[in-house]
């Protein structure tokens, strides 16, 4: 068992021919994600890295009968791209894309909602369960097989926290990069959720930062819902107010979305919360032990 | 990105957003006949910088004749004006806003932002104008009036409704005016993909008319592409020349007050990396994301807009390698040493792919400002060490 992704599911690139497209998912490829295809349009009919190539999605599932894609198209194309996933059937959406505009996602997600597909990203490294499926960008070999479920709004952070918790001999059942910007498809409490149902997942690391008010709502739900050890970073406890850092979505605005809040409200949830990056496969270790 | 207050007012005066008249000098003789022209008889005299608490800082100022609009634009001109949102540095004002004075009865609040819990943009209203809205929110709450309003159905009569009834505004052509006003906000907020509109205040004048007496702007970086008037109005000499620099070369740098440089890849493990030396007992620099990629030349770029800080007493580099490779960074690094002059302990970390060839490189390179450290802890311990040392 895992979330959402596994051994057999069978995934699509939009934007499969683009260069990030074709060097990304000739890596997933190699890691043994079934890559059944991909869309470019006007290629349709050609193949690429030994997969067919259509020209619209819906051409794509019928074909090939995939229920997740991947997108790499460029942030402009972006909105296009999902609502075409949501319309042609596809499960679940992961964007890969930096840069879309907000005004597209909020457009582009609430079509995938009216359509029961779910998104992870934009701006995200993507979603890898361990030895079986990888979806993104994510360097497959720190994602050692295992117990702890991973869930992060950073890229790095999501492999500095595999890492550790690889080093102190643990192993990832599914790891989640759910993108740092304003609107963002699958969250930390949908997840978490996925996560406490899942047989296979014993314990949870949720890496959140400043902006918003996700893990707060987070806390919330791991307070009357979650019965698994859930271990918190929240990046940003020394970035200065109002300044954007790096992720669209991570700035302290109006006195809110600060790390200290965040961070009260998971404690108060009963979560293992640590100050530092560096102590997250330590706490793993240590909410594991009890 | 942020605009102006006169850019903003001419935005809203595009799609009809009431506004006084008034025109921006960047000379006090200018300033003078854009008085003339406005022809008064009473004239607000406004430092155009991006930061909200101007009139609190004495960057805004009445004036009666035209002689008071010249004495006052001679001192504000030039001034570097210090408000809660400039920081202690303050910001040099470089352009002036001559507008009209207004007969004001009422101070309200109006903005546009975007709710993110609920996925779309919220009419912000409070019959609280005039007063930093932060401290309304904290204060009385109950005073801030919230209407979202989808996109998917755009502002509704009834949105409009909820807005007056809000504000206890019960004269019907007052109701129409206001209503009117809201509606037009909200439409250039969508169609110019704007992250927020703030107007404070928002005032109604004697005669019951309403004027946007303030106007402040964002808009989302990602959507400029497709609004290339609204790209042309920014203002590069309001930003941090170094913030731009680096900008120009896929760097994400914003500068702290600390000492201990970091380069990093990632912005969640930039913000980790700086949150971890702190909590080491040190204090960092900057924020610098340098992306994906991290070879040679973006290292070194790096190496050069961290050193312009002469605070800064060791960096710390740290990078975890996924798809980029640990070995190639490591020569990257070596390579941008000697691009660049770095005369401060430069502690490394490199993790990931292949971290055990790219010790292996350091190690080997063997130079004197170069020390490895084996993991995120155990980086951020030497730097704060070396920096401590250097003192």
């Amino acid at each position: 068992m895992s979330i959402l992704v596994n051994k057999d599911t069978k995934v699509i690139v939009q934007g499969f021919t683009g260069k990030e497209g074709s060097f990304h998912a000739e890596q997933c490829l190699a890691y043994g994600t079934k890559i059944v295809g991909g869309v470019t349009p006007n290629k349709g009919g050609t193949e690429h890295l030994g997969q067919p190539v259509f020209n619209t999605v819906k051409e794509a599932v019928k074909t090939t009968g995939a229920t997740v894609s991947m997108i790499f198209v460029p942030p402009a194309f972006v909105a296009d791209a999902v609502m075409e996933a949501a319309d042609a059937g596809i499960e679940l959406a992961v964007i890969i894309t930096e840069g879309a505009p907000v005004r597209d996602m909020q457009a582009a997600k609430a079509y995938a909602t009216k359509h029961s597909m779910k998104t992870i990203g934009p701006n995200c490294p993507g979603i890898i369960t361990a030895d079986e499926c990888k979806i993104g960008i994510m360097p497959g070999m720190i994602f050692k097989k295992g117990n702890i479920g991973l869930i992060s709004k950073s890229g790095t952070l999501t492999y500095e926290g595999a890492n550790q918790v690889v080093k102190q001999g643990f192993g990832i059942s599914t790891a989640v990069g759910i993108g740092g910007d304003p609107i963002i498809g699958l969250s930390y409490k949908q997840l978490l959720a996925m996560f406490e149902a899942d047989p296979e997942t014993h314990a949870i690391v949720m890496i959140g930062e400043i902006g918003g008010d996700l893990e707060i709502q987070a806390a919330a739900y791991i307070k009357e819902h979650i019965t698994k050890p859930v271990v918190a970073f929240i990046a940003g406890q020394t970035a200065p107010k109002g300044k954007r850092m790096g992720h669209a979505g991570a700035i302290v605005s109006g006195g809110a979305g600060t790390a200290a809040e965040k961070m009260a409200a998971l404690e108060a949830a009963g979560v293992k919360v640590v100050v530092s990056p560096a102590d997250i496969g330590k706490a793993v270790a240590e909410v594991l032990k009890k | 990105m942020n605009i102006h207050e006169y850019q903003a007012k001419q935005i809203f005066a595009k799609y009809g957003v009431p506004t006084p008249k008034g025109l921006m000098a960047e000379s006090v003789e200018q300033a003078v006949e854009n008085a003339k022209i406005l022809g008064g008889p009473v004239w607000v005299v406004k430092a155009q910088i991006h930061a909200g608490g101007r009139g609190l800082g004495g960057g805004v100022k009445l004036a009666r004749s035209i002689e008071e609009v010249e004495k006052l634009s001679r001192e504000i001109l030039g001034m570097t004006l210090i408000t809660h949102q400039t920081g202690p540095e303050g910001k040099l004002v470089q352009k002036l806003y001559i507008e009209d004075g207004a007969d004001i009865k009422d101070e309200l609040y109006l903005g546009v932002v975007l709710d993110r819990a609920r996925e779309m943009p919220v009419i912000m209203a409070s019959t609280e104008g005039g007063m930093a809205i932060e401290d309304v929110a904290h204060d009385t709450p109950e005073k801030i009036i919230k209407i979202a309003v989808d996109p998917a159905i755009g502002f509704q009569g009834f949105h409009g409704r909820e807005l007056v009834f809000g504000l206890g505004i019960t004269d019907p052509d007052e109701q129409k005016k206001l209503i009117s006003f809201a509606s037009k906000l909200y439409k250039l907020y969508i169609e110019n993909d704007a992250e927020m509109i703030e107007i404070n205040p928002l005032v109604k004048t004697g005669s019951g008319e309403f004027l946007a007496l303030d106007g402040k702007m964002g808009f989302d970086d990602s959507a400029l592409g497709r609004h290339p008037d609204i790209a042309a109005m920014r203002d590069i000499s309001e930003e941090d020349a170094d913030e731009r620099e680096a900008a120009q070369y896929g760097l994400s740098y914003i500068s702290l007050d600390g000492e201990i440089g970091c380069m990093v890849n990632g912005a969640g493990l930039a913000m980790g990396t700086m949150d971890t030396i702190n909590y080491m007992g040190g204090t960092p620099a900057n924020f610098l994301d340098v992306g994906g990629s991290a070879n040679a030349q973006t290292v070194a770029k790096g190496f050069e807009i961290i050193l312009k800080n002469p605070k800064v007493k060791a960096i710390f580099v740290n990078i975890f390698g996924g798809i980029v490779r640990c070995d190639r960074i490591a020569n990257g690094i070596l390579e941008a040493t000697k691009l660049v002059d770095v005369h401060v302990p430069v502690i490394v970390r490199l993790d990931g792919t292949n971290a055990p060839e790219a010790a292996e490189i350091l190690r080997n390179a063997n130079i004197a400002n170069v020390i490895a450290a084996t993991d995120l802890a155990d980086g951020a311990a030497k730097a704060v060490a070396a920096a401590k040392q250097a003192k």
